[in-house]
C-alpha cells in the first residue's frame, strides 16, 4: 500500500514523449551546470519502456508521515557520458537507504531539478514503481550536496548511501552536510567518478514544508516553451513569456545578447571554476563577464552586477534557445544570457547563508534580479 | 571549448609541395578531377558520376591527364574525397546487419546500445546487441575482467544469424583500448571472415556517440569494400600506380586500406574539402567560405587554414555522433532555387536541383530560378539571356537583394567577431552573388572555384588525434601534456605523415567538472605532410 493520499482526479505521468522537453528544461534550470541530461534521458526512456511511466504526485498529496527518498547521480557529468549507470545501482541506493531508516519508501523525490538529476529520479521511480514528487530542493542546480533547502531547514543529508555499478556500497553518516559532501566526493573518486546516491531521507511533512514545489512540471514547461517557440520561430520570446507566467521565475529578462570571446577555466577547490567573457552583438561595446563554479554564479555588465546566485543565470543559443552547459561553451558561440528570479524560499536569509553569493566566496550581497540594472 | 589553440605554420608547408598529384571528388551527380603540380592547378574536369563510380573517375582523370599532357606514370599520389558513404547511411542503402558487443557490465546496463536509433535504420541493420563484462574507469582501472567466454558465445550467435560485421565498444576505450583489441581477436578467432570495428579507433570520449559511430562504420563494411575496389579498378585502368588516399572529415588523409576499414571517417569530408580548397585557391588562412550549389548554400569558417569545427553533437541520418565535423550553416539557396512572388519575393528552399539545365528559363524551361535572375541581372552569361529579358526590373532587383541578404545573414551568424573577414565564394551557384556582402572585407571568387572540393582533397594532409582523461594525482600536468602531444604526433606518423612536418594543430585541456583537481581531459591533434619517398 502506498502511503499517498489518493486525491487526484487526473493522474499525471511522465512519458517517453515528455523526456526531450524535460531534459531541455532541466538543462536550462541547470544554469550551466548539472551535466547534460542527454544520457539521463536515454536511461529514463529505457526504464519507462521496460517498467512503465511513473506517476507524478504533488507535494500536497503526501501524507505527513510518508517516507520520501531522493535519488541522484553524483560525480563528473563528463564521466557519466562514458560510464552510464546500470539501473540496479539506482534501485539499490534507494532500497538500502530504506532499509537503514527502517521504512518502506512511499515516493521518490528529486533533490536537484537542473541537469542530469532531473532524470535519475524518473529512472528510479519507474524502476521501483513509486510515484515521483513534483518538487526538489532548489529549483535549479548547485555544485554541492548540502546546498539544498532541506539541509537549510535541518534535514540531515545523511544517512547517505553511495552505490557503484558493482552494487558496492558506502554508507556515510556525518554531523553536518558539508562534511558529508567532502567524504562522499572522496568515495566517488574511488568508485570511478560516477555514482548513484540516495540521501536526505524525509517525511512527507518535511517535503511539504521545505521543498521547492512544482519544479518537475516547471522544467517540463520550460522545455516545452523552448520547443514550441523554436517551431514558431521565436524560441526566446516564448521562453520568456512562459517564465513570466510561473511563480518562481517570473522576474526574467535577457541580460545580454553576445558572443563568447574568451573562456578561462581552472580547477580550484575541487570544482570547475572559470570566467566566460562576452561582447555585445549590438555594437554598443558592452561587455559581460560570467563567473561560474560548475553553475553560473554571477553575471556582470561592464563591471556592474546584473544577476547573482541563487537567482538563475542561463546561457542559451541565441537562434534555437537551446541551453548551453559550461562544458559545451565554446569560443565564438552567439548566445543570449537569461536571468530569472529563484524561488522565494531560496532567497531567505538562512538559505542565502548556505548558497548565497558569500557561500561561493563572492564578496557581494545578494540583490534580487528585479532590483538590479537592466529593465525587464 | 576551453584551452589554448596553438597557432600553426601549417599552410606554409603547402608552398614546399612540388609533387604531381590528382585530386578527385566523387559526388552523387558529378565526379570532379584536378591535376596539381606543386602550387599550380594544371587541369580540371567535371564528368557525370553515372551508375558505375569507376567510369566517372576514369573519365574525369583521363581528361586532366590529357589536358595537362602528364603521363599516368608521373603521378605521385591520388587523393579522393567522396560523399558516397554519408549518402548510403542517410538513405539507408547498401548497409549490412551489425552485431554490437559492448564491454561494460555491470556499468551502462541502463542505456543499452542503439536505444535511441530510429526504426527505419534498425529495420535495415538490426538490433543485435550483446553486453558483456569489461571496460575501464576514467583512470584506466578495469571496471570488470573481460568476459572472454561471453564474447565467444556472442560471435557464435552472430554466426548462426549470418551476421559478419561487428562493432565493439568498451567503456573508456579511448583511455585504454586493450580490451577492445582482445575482443576483436576473439571474434576473429570464431568468425575468421568477420569485419570488426573497434570504437577506440574511431571516436572520442562519449560512449554512445562513439559506439554509434562504430555501428555506422560496421554497417558500411560491404559498401566500403566495393567502393574502394572501384577506386582501385579505375586507377588500374588509368595505369596509375601511385598510392591513393581518401580524405576524412577533418581535412586529413587516410590510406585506402584504412578507409576500407573505417569508411565512417569520410563523413563530412565534402564541406571540409570545399573549405580547404577555397583556402588553397585564394591563398587565405582566415576567411568565410560560402559554397553555393544547386539547392543549398553551405557556409563555413576558415581558421588558420582549417575549417572551424562544430562543438556540438551532430546527428548523421538521425543518429547521434561526435565526429570531428566542420561547423557548417546550411540554407536553402542555390542556383536551382525557385523564385516566387507572393507580395514578397522568396528564393528557395524549393529547388529544381539537377534539372536546372532543363527547367530554368534561360535553358528553355518554364521555372523561374535564382540562375535566371543572375542572368537577367547581368551577373553571368549562361543559357539564353533573351528568355529573361522581359522580367520586371523591380523583380530582378528585389530577388538579387534577397539572395545577397540571405548570405549576409548567414555570414553574420557564423562570424565570431565584428571584425570583417574576406569571403571566398565557391561552387556552381556562386554566380548568384556579385555585390558586396556586409560584414566582409571583400568577396573573392577564385579561379577553379567550381572544383574547390577536388582541390581540397588534393591538398589534404595526414593527421592523428588523441583524447584522454588524465589524473594529475598520478602524473604531473607537464608530463601529461607532453605525453598527449607525443601520442598525437605518433598517430600522425603512423598514418603516414612526414616526421619533420608534424605539428600540433589543436590542443585542448578541460578539467572534469564536480571533481577535485585530479581529473583532466586532454585532446591533441597533430598533422603533417604526406610522406612520399
Amino acid at each position: 500500500m502506498l502511503n499517498v493520499a489518493a486525491t487526484t482526479a487526473r493522474s499525471l505521468f511522465i512519458t517517453v514523449d515528455d523526456l526531450e522537453d524535460l531534459a531541455q528544461g532541466a538543462a536550462f534550470l541547470g544554469t550551466g551546470g548539472g551535466g547534460d541530461p542527454y544520457i539521463g534521458r536515454l536511461m529514463a526512456k529505457h526504464a519507462i519502456e521496460e517498467f512503465g511511466a511513473p506517476e507524478i504526485i504533488e507535494v500536497d498529496e503526501l501524507d505527513d508521515d510518508a517516507t520520501v527518498l531522493p535519488a541522484a547521480m553524483l560525480g563528473a557529468p563528463t564521466v557519466l557520458v562514458e560510464k552510464a549507470a546500470s539501473g540496479e545501482d539506482i534501485d539499490y541506493s534507494v532500497e538500502r537507504l530504506a532499509q537503514i531508516v527502517g521504512r518502506r519508501p512511499d515516493a521518490i523525490c528529486p533533490i536537484e531539478i537542473g541537469g542530469i538529476n532531473s532524470m535519475i529520479p524518473v529512472v528510479a521511480a519507474a524502476r521501483l514503481g513509486l510515484p515521483l514528487v513534483n518538487c526538489d530542493g532548489m529549483g535549479r542546480a548547485f555544485p554541492e550536496l548540502q546546498m539544498v533547502t532541506f539541509s537549510v531547514y535541518g534535514v540531515s543529508v545523511t544517512p547517505a548511501v553511495i552505490v557503484d555499478e558493482h552494487l558496492e556500497t558506502v554508507i556515510v553518516e556525518t554531523n553536518d552536510g558539508k562534511r558529508a559532501e567532502d567524504l562522499i566526493r572522496a568515495v566517488a573518486i574511488q568508485m570511478g567518478l560516477s555514482v548513484m546516491i540516495s540521501c536526505y531521507p524525509m517525511t512527507g511533512r518535511q517535503v511539504k514544508n521545505y521543498g521547492v514545489k512544482g519544479t518537475l512540471t516547471l522544467a517540463l514547461g520550460v522545455g516545452r516553451a523552448i520547443s514550441r517557440g523554436r517551431m514558431e520561430g521565436e524560441p526566446i520570446g516564448t521562453l520568456l513569456a512562459y517564465l513570466r507566467s510561473t511563480e518562481y521565475y517570473n522576474h526574467c529578462k535577457v541580460l545580454f545578447d553576445g558572443k563568447i570571446t574568451d573562456l578561462r577555466r581552472e580547477t580550484a577547490k575541487g570544482f570547475s571554476m572559470g570566467h566566460c567573457e562576452l561582447d555585445a552583438l549590438d555594437g554598443s561595446g558592452q561587455h559581460m563577464n560570467i563567473l561560474f563554479q560548475n553553475e553560473n554564479l554571477v553575471a556582470r555588465v561592464d563591471g556592474k552586477t546584473v544577476a547573482v546566485v541563487p537567482d538563475l543565470i542561463c546561457i542559451v543559443d541565441r537562434e534555437t534557445g537551446r541551453p548551453v552547459t559550461v562544458e559545451a561553451m565554446k569560443y565564438g558561440q552567439r548566445v543570449k544570457v537569461i536571468g530569472t528570479s529563484a524561488a522565494p524560499i531560496m532567497r531567505r536569509p538562512e538559505c542565502l547563508a548556505v548558497f548565497g553569493p558569500q557561500a561561493f566566496g563572492l564578496e557581494e550581497d545578494f540583490i534580487p534580479i528585479e532590483k538590479l540594472g537592466r529593465p525587464e | 571549448m576551453a584551452g589554448k589553440i596553438e597557432k600553426s605554420r601549417y599552410s606554409d608547408h603547402l608552398e614546399e609541395i612540388a609533387i604531381i598529384r590528382i585530386g578527385v571528388d566523387v559526388g552523387g551527380t558529378n565526379t570532379d578531377a584536378v591535376l596539381m603540380h606543386g602550387q599550380k592547378v594544371k587541369a580540371v574536369h567535371k564528368a557525370p558520376t553515372g551508375g558505375n563510380v569507376d567510369e566517372g573517375i576514369v573519365a574525369a582523370v583521363r581528361n586532366v591527364l590529357n589536358m595537362s599532357r602528364i603521363a599516368a606514370g608521373d603521378i605521385q599520389a591520388v587523393m579522393m574525397g567522396t560523399t558516397h558513404f554519408t549518402n548510403a547511411f542517410v538513405e539507408r542503402k547498401h548497409l549490412q546487419e551489425v552485431g554490437v558487443i559492448r564491454l561494460a557490465l555491470p556499468a551502462t546496463r541502463g542505456v543499452p546500445p542503439m536505444v535511441d536509433w530510429p526504426d527505419d535504420i534498425t529495420a535495415v541493420i538490426g538490433k543485435h546487441h550483446y553486453m558483456v563484462a569489461g571496460g575501464y574507469e576514467f583512470d584506466g582501472r578495469p571496471i570488470s575482467q573481460l568476459d572472454e567466454k561471453a564474447i565467444a558465445s556472442a560471435a557464435k550467435d552472430m554466426q548462426a544469424k549470418g551476421i559478419w560485421t561487428v562493432a565493439v565498444s568498451g567503456v573508456f576505450s579511448p583511455v585504454n583500448s586493450a580490451m577492445e583489441e582482445r575482443a576483436g581477436e576473439i571474434i576473429l578467432n570464431e568468425l575468421p571472415d568477420a569485419s570488426v570495428t573497434l570504437s577506440s579507433r574511431i571516436g572520442r570520449i562519449g560512449l554512445l556517440e562513439r559506439e554509434n559511430a562504430a555501428i555506422i562504420n560496421a554497417s558500411l563494411a560491404g559498401l566500403s569494400a566495393s567502393l574502394v575496389a572501384s577506386f582501385e579498378r579505375a586507377l588500374t585502368e588509368l595505369n596509375i600506380k601511385a598510392p591513393f588516399y581518401i580524405s576524412q572529415n577533418d581535412g586529413t588523409l587516410m590510406s585506402a586500406e584504412f578507409v576500407e576499414k573505417y569508411p565512417v571517417l569520410t563523413f563530412a569530408s565534402g564541406p571540409t574539402n570545399s573549405i580547404r580548397g577555397a583556402a588553397y585557391l585564394s591563398g587565405l588562412k582566415d576567411a568565410l567560405v560560402v559554397d553555393i550549389g544547386g539547392t543549398t548554400t553551405d557556409i563555413g569558417v576558415l581558421v588558420n587554414g582549417f575549417p572551424r569545427e562544430s562543438g556540438v553533437a551532430i546527428d548523421v541520418g538521425s543518429v547521434r555522433t561526435n565526429f570531428r565535423m566542420p561547423d557548417i550553416l546550411s540554407v536553402g539557396l542555390g542556383g536551382g532555387s525557385l523564385v516566387s512572388q507572393n507580395g514578397k519575393v522568396r528564393v528557395g528552399p524549393r529547388s529544381v536541383g539537377y534539372r536546372l539545365v532543363e527547367e530554368a528559363q534561360v535553358f528553355g524551361g518554364k521555372q523561374l530560378t535564382a540562375t535566371d535572375i543572375a542572368v537577367a541581372a547581368g551577373f553571368v552569361e549562361i543559357g539564353d539571356p533573351i528568355a529573361v529579358a522581359n522580367l520586371p526590373k523591380s523583380l530582378i532587383r528585389e530577388t538579387a537583394s534577397v539572395m545577397h541578404r540571405t548570405v549576409e545573414e548567414c555570414v553574420d551568424r557564423m562570424k565570431t567577431s565584428a571584425e570583417p573577414l574576406p569571403l571566398i565564394l565557391v561552387g556552381g551557384g556562386s554566380i548568384l552573388i556579385r555585390e558586396h556582402i556586409a560584414g566582409t572585407t571583400e568577396v573573392i571568387v577564385p579561379r577553379h572555384a567550381e572544383v574547390a572540393n577536388a582541390i581540397g582533397a588534393s591538398i589534404a594532409q595526414v593527421g592523428g588525434e588523441i583524447n584522454k582523461v588524465y589524473s594529475y594525482e598520478q602524473i604531473t600536468r607537464e608530463e601529461a601534456v607532453k605525453n598527449a602531444r607525443a601520442e598525437a604526433a605518433n598517430q600522425a606518423r603512423n598514418a603516414g605523415a612526414d616526421e619533420n612536418s608534424i605539428e600540433i594543430i589543436d590542443f585542448e585541456e578541460m578539467p572534469l567538472a564536480y571533481m577535485p583537481a585530479s581529473a583532466v581531459r586532454i585532446r591533441a591533434k597533430a598533422a603533417g605532410e604526406l610522406y612520399l619517398c
